[in-house]
């Protein structure tokens, strides 16, 4: 594969397999938990690619990239506990975590 | 390309897929947990060392711990009845396949473009600390705050109503 000759695309491929992955994961999953880790999945995708492009960038000493990247795990961090915190809430409303039964907005 | 980026890279996917399509819920949270540590390997293999060891901090240590802590409170081991998959799970795998396509499209389209500098990073910690508490100071305090306000507001939105729970 020709692609794989660079190092640095062989890390955007595990990235951007993982990112789907992680979306097909929130798309075709019942649970709020599932959805949630399937969007963890895809912010971590995203930090391997900022990761992989200030390695093999011009000027790693910059730092740019994994300081991005640094933000971007504390950030998710944040979103992760809001999350979690939303689906036990909408457990306690409604008692059960399934998102096809939250459909008390249906018109 | 080395073999251990090979192993670091089957180990972060399969750990993915297996947390997307496992159907007890608890599997799937230490699936996850595994495709986590498999990031933080690769990480450390694009020698981003700082990056690798808060990943684990922060994903393993908090985050992981954070989904089975929910999964227990919302009695999310037990099966459900309909399935674990939603009924319009084929249009999500077609999307999630497009959005593939396209993203590995532009990959190989563009691997003559992509920079292929090998200069070896020498980054420290004190690089690290010394950029943080200087040019990054203002971000740095923002997510202070933002960490801080996520914390408390989830804890006020799972705590909320407590006493109306029917």
């Amino acid at each position: 594969m020709t692609g794989m000759s660079t190092p640095l695309a062989g890390y955007l491929l595990v990235a951007a397999l993982l990112f789907a992955i992680g979306l097909g994961g929130a798309l075709v999953r019942r649970n709020a938990i599932l959805v949630l880790i399937g969007i963890e999945l895809m912010l971590n995708a995203a930090n391997l690619n900022l990761i992989a492009f200030w390695r093999y960038g011009p000027h790693p000493e910059a730092l740019t990239g994994m300081m991005f990247a640094i933000f971007s795990i504390a950030v998710a961090a944040a979103e992760a506990a809001v999350g979690l915190g939303l689906v036990i809430a909408i457990y306690r409303h409604t008692n059960t975590a399934e998102l096809d039964k939250i459909d008390r907005m249906k018109g | 390309m080395s073999p251990i980026f090979y192993l670091l890279a089957a180990l972060t996917l399969a750990g993915g897929l297996a947390a997307v399509l496992l159907k007890h819920l608890v599997h799937s949270a230490l699936a996850v947990t595994v495709a986590f540590a498999g990031l933080a390997l690769l990480f450390l293999q694009l020698d981003a060392q700082f990056a690798g060891f808060a990943q684990i901090l922060v994903y393993i240590g908090a985050v992981a711990i954070l989904i089975v802590f929910a999964i227990l409170l919302t009695h999310g081991s037990e099966l459900p009845k309909g399935g674990v998959f939603s009924h319009t799970w084929f249009l999500g795998l077609v999307i999630a396949a497009g959005v593939f396509a396209v993203l590995g499209w532009a990959v190989l389209a563009s691997v003559s473009a992509v920079p292929q500098s090998n200069i070896v990073p020498s980054v420290t910690v004190h690089d690290i600390g010394i950029a943080l508490v200087g040019r990054y100071v203002l971000p740095l305090e923002i997510v202070a705050l933002l960490l801080t306000a996520a914390t408390i507001g989830a804890v006020i939105v799972a705590m909320h109503e407590k006493e109306r729970a029917r």
